[in-house]
């Protein structure tokens, strides 16, 4: 492959007469030791269009973007930019083709200024920086695709949302033609993503070519104006966007088989309280993380807390979980106090607690799942291995964890298949029966499949009987799971709504913290 | 009291500051780069020494200083393929450095034990300037590489906030996997700045060889300078300017005793002041071990981590 020859490629699907797709991948193959993450993978996109690649993680999207965008280089098939057949060496080579990628991990420097990270690599800047006209200039960028931002501003006192929009600019000002996006909304409340999607807009308006990343059904529906879905690192279907389709149908071509994301919620009514909070208030080096929260968990119920990450979760969950201790306020799980008695008292009373870093806090990662077992199992001085075993392999049956059997160790499962372990351990219950289970973000950054399996999980555990706590930043899990939604923003309750009747403008307001009253 | 002793004192301070202002300076730019480099004590060391025989064999004070820059940038270099190349532990490949250089100097020093260099830096004279009382001495009657340390501590501020490659360099030092993501090189930089700060160390070095020591007093001839530049670079924020007046305080502080002692004030123990910056890097030491103290310092968030490119 040479980057002097100039055969002419025409798209996949636009052979004959039609102009040349913005940006082409033909057949193109990438091996990995041991995977085959794309296999003969075809793509296009015009000017000016919004082309969604979907699939699960695995699935070949990400090296797909990767090889479009010149991070890795395909082993078979070529790339096409305006139909000119291109070797994409790098990121920077891809950047001088028009093609830049922002990526789900912003790649901003937090104590510089917008304008600074802007220009940051820039080769057509003079060694002096002449801040004024380069200011100007990233003003001028932004503005002409309508993403006001002030360039003076510190990055890291943006907020998420914000953030991206600098990356995008970014992007622009190195005069990028197509834009990979990817996941982009997955840091996003929803009325972050509104705006993203209007920037989008603006930019397909403008002429630019948006690839856009995702495994959100719901809003590459919404935003794409064309699909192409993979599994497995194969195309399995090319489907037109903007209500052309519906998320069941690409949910199939993404996974394989039909997929029930549905909403579940508790089917019969719910008993005792089981977890009660009383003004719990918590303040971390002179900061209130958390104040004045007072709700309660029922038997049998799922109550939702939503929120934007940073707006005290986790302190909420460690503090539940007797790992630290509010402040001011009483926790009582099953009618007994918890307050100040640490974590193993917590688990006495029947608190199962699955924590957001699955393999950080929830699991020892270099143990096997049979140790990770134990951990909340066996308090004896000698360890009692063959007693548990049995119940290890049923778990394993049970919650359908892909392992060679109890001795696999947990650094070695996907993420699916840990949370899955990390789920078995604390619903199937240690010494004292589960009664109030607290879980957090339990599906993040797992694939569909997966997913749904731990909703069913959590969802049998409700009908079990057991209070459940769901803290999630994914809102559509929370408006499709929990019978209450709780919205946590700076350290207080925000709005509580059933979750029947829940409104998902109103909880994304709440999110952002545009309103405080508490309705519902 | 008399003024003028306070005054000569004064112009002291200064100059003891010049070692100290090159070697922090040294130290600033690379860490500015992310890269820690614990070893400056050794790298002063072992330029001092070679300074000291260059300047001794060739009766060149400028070629002593040149070699010593060099030494300097060559053990810069062994720290740079060890933690940038290599990605080793900085702190460790640090501490090594230090037992090198103050090895290989003490080694490099046996024909220069007792021995006192005939030619040194003498200050430059600006005529009736020098002689003005009072600032005269201070502000007029330095050599020429005091001069030198400031006018390279105001560029090297310059640089840092305004060039586009100043801009590369903190962003290296904050934030590698950006740096990376852009198409430039990490470990270029991170080599490149590694290798300039050991020769301003080295620099520093053979400074205080040629012009303040003049005899070769094995690891007392620097009495832990470098130490107490590493601990500069943190009181000033890992700025340039700052740093010189920190550097000027620090001076002050270590040649109290002398001024006290012509001043015959007894009532301070002349080892107490001395022991003051020495007592500050160990403050300055701790702090950043601290994460949370490291931001409030503005310490580079990527100071002493080796950048590894994350493949999916």
């Amino acid at each position: 492959m040479s980057n002097t020859s100039h055969e002419v490629a025409s798209g996949p699907y636009h052979s004959g007469g039609a102009a040349p797709s913005a940006l082409s991948a033909h057949s193109v193959s990438k091996r990995f030791p041991g995977v085959l993450a794309n296999d003969s993978v075809d793509f296009d996109i015009q000017p000016g269009e919004v082309h969604t690649l979907l699939g699960e993680n695995g699935a070949g999207k990400s090296t797909l973007a990767a090889m479009l965008c010149g991070l890795y280089q395909p082993d078979s098939g070529y790339i096409a930019r305006n139909g000119q057949r291109v070797v994409l060496s790098s990121p920077r080579a891809g950047l001088q083709h028009g093609i830049a990628m922002v990526h789900q991990h912003f790649r901003l420097v937090d104590r510089f200024t917008v304008a600074e990270n802007v220009i940051l690599g820039s080769r057509n800047l003079s060694f002096v920086l002449d801040r004024r006209s380069i200011n100007e200039r990233v003003s001028e960028v932004a503005e002409s695709y309508g993403l006001p931002i002030d360039p003076t501003a510190t990055v890291g006192d943006l907020s998420v949302g914000q953030r991206q929009r600098v990356e995008i600019v970014k992007a622009l000002y190195q005069g990028a033609e197509i834009l990979l996006l990817d996941e982009p909304t997955a840091v996003l409340v929803p009325a972050e993503v509104e705006k993203l999607f209007e920037n989008v807009h603006a930019m397909t308006q403008a002429g630019k070519s948006i690839v856009f990343i995702s495994h959100k059904l719901g809003e590459v529906v919404e935003i794409s104006d064309r699909v192409t879905v993979l599994r497995g690192g194969k195309v399995t279907g090319h489907v037109s966007g903007r209500g052309a389709t519906d998320t069941k149908d690409l949910a199939r071509l993404m996974v394989g088989r039909d997929i029930n994301l549905g909403t579940q919620r508790a089917s019969h009514p719910t008993g005792h309280e089981v977890l009660q909070i009383r003004d719990v208030s918590l303040n971390v080096n002179g900061v209130n993380v958390l104040s004045n929260i007072s709700f309660n968990v029922h038997e049998g119920e799922m109550v939702g807390i939503a929120g934007v990450a940073g707006n005290g979760q986790k302190e909420l969950a460690d503090t539940i979980a007797g790992l630290l201790s509010p402040t001011s306020g009483s926790i009582s799980i099953g009618g007994a106090t918890a307050t100040d008695r640490g974590p193993i008292h917590a688990r006495e009373l029947g608190l199962a607690y699955v924590p957001e870093d699955r393999l950080g806090m929830g699991l020892v990662p270099s143990m096997s799942i049979l140790d990770n077992l134990l951990l909340t199992r066996d308090r004896h001085i000698v360890v009692d291995r063959a007693s548990v075993r049995p119940e290890a392999t049923r778990l394993i049956e049970q919650f359908e964890i892909k392992a060679n059997g109890p001795d696999h160790l947990a650094r070695k499962l996907s993420g699916g298949n840990a949370q899955k372990v990390l789920l078995a351990r604390e619903l199937s219950g240690g010494r004292t029966a589960t009664k109030l289970l607290v879980v957090c973000s339990p599906t993040r950054g797992l694939d569909v499949g997966a997913i749904e399996t731990v909703r069913r999980l959590l969802d049998d555990a409700r009908s079990a009987g057991q209070a459940i706590l769901l803290i999630s930043e994914d809102l559509d899990e929370i408006m499709s799971l929990a019978d209450r939604i709780l919205v946590l923003y700076r350290g207080s309750i925000a709005h509580e709504t059933p979750g029947e009747t829940a409104q998902i403008a109103t909880v994304g307001a709440a999110m952002a913290g545009l309103t405080t009253g508490v309705n519902g | 009291m008399n003024s003028n002793i306070w005054l000569l004192s004064f112009a002291d301070s200064v100059a003891i500051a010049t070692t100290l202002i090159l070697a922090a300076l040294g130290a600033l730019f690379t860490e500015r780069a992310g890269v820690l480099n614990l070893g400056i004590e050794g790298m002063l060391l072992t330029s001092a020494i070679t300074s000291f025989l260059v300047a001794d064999s060739t009766g060149s004070v400028w070629a002593g200083m040149l070699l010593g820059i060099v030494l300097g940038a060559v053990l810069a270099g062994i720290h740079a393929l060890l933690t940038v190349v290599l990605r080793a532990n900085q702190i460790v490949s640090g501490l090594a450095l230090v037992i090198f250089g103050t090895g290989l100097a003490n080694f490099l020093g046996k024909p220069a034990e007792g021995k006192t260099i005939k030619t040194t830096i003498e200050p430059l004279s600006f005529g009736p300037l020098s002689d003005i009382p009072g600032i005269g001495p201070v502000v007029f009657g330095q050599d020429p590489v005091t001069y030198a340390a400031l006018l390279i501590a105001v560029v090297a501020s310059w640089f840092l906030f305004r060039t586009r490659a100043g801009l590369e360099v903190r962003a290296t030092g904050d934030d590698p996997a950006t740096v990376d993501s852009q198409g430039l090189s990490v470990a270029t930089i991170r080599i490149r700045y590694t290798l300039l700060g050991g020769a301003l160390v080295g620099f520093g070095g053979a400074f205080h060889m040629l012009a303040q020591s003049a005899a070769w007093h094995l690891e007392a001839t620097t009495n832990g300078v470098g130490w107490i530049a590493l601990s500069l670079v943190v009181f000033a924020g890992w700025r340039p300017i700052r740093l010189i007046f920190g550097a000027i305080l620090f001076g002050f502080t270590l040649q109290l005793p002398f001024t006290l002692q012509a001043e015959q004030i007894t009532f301070i123990p002349s080892a107490l002041m001395p022991m003051l910056p020495y007592l500050a890097t160990l403050i300055a030491l701790i702090a950043l071990s601290r994460p949370s103290s490291r931001n409030i310092l503005g310490a580079p968030k990527a100071l002493g981590i080796p950048f590894v490119r994350d493949e999916r």
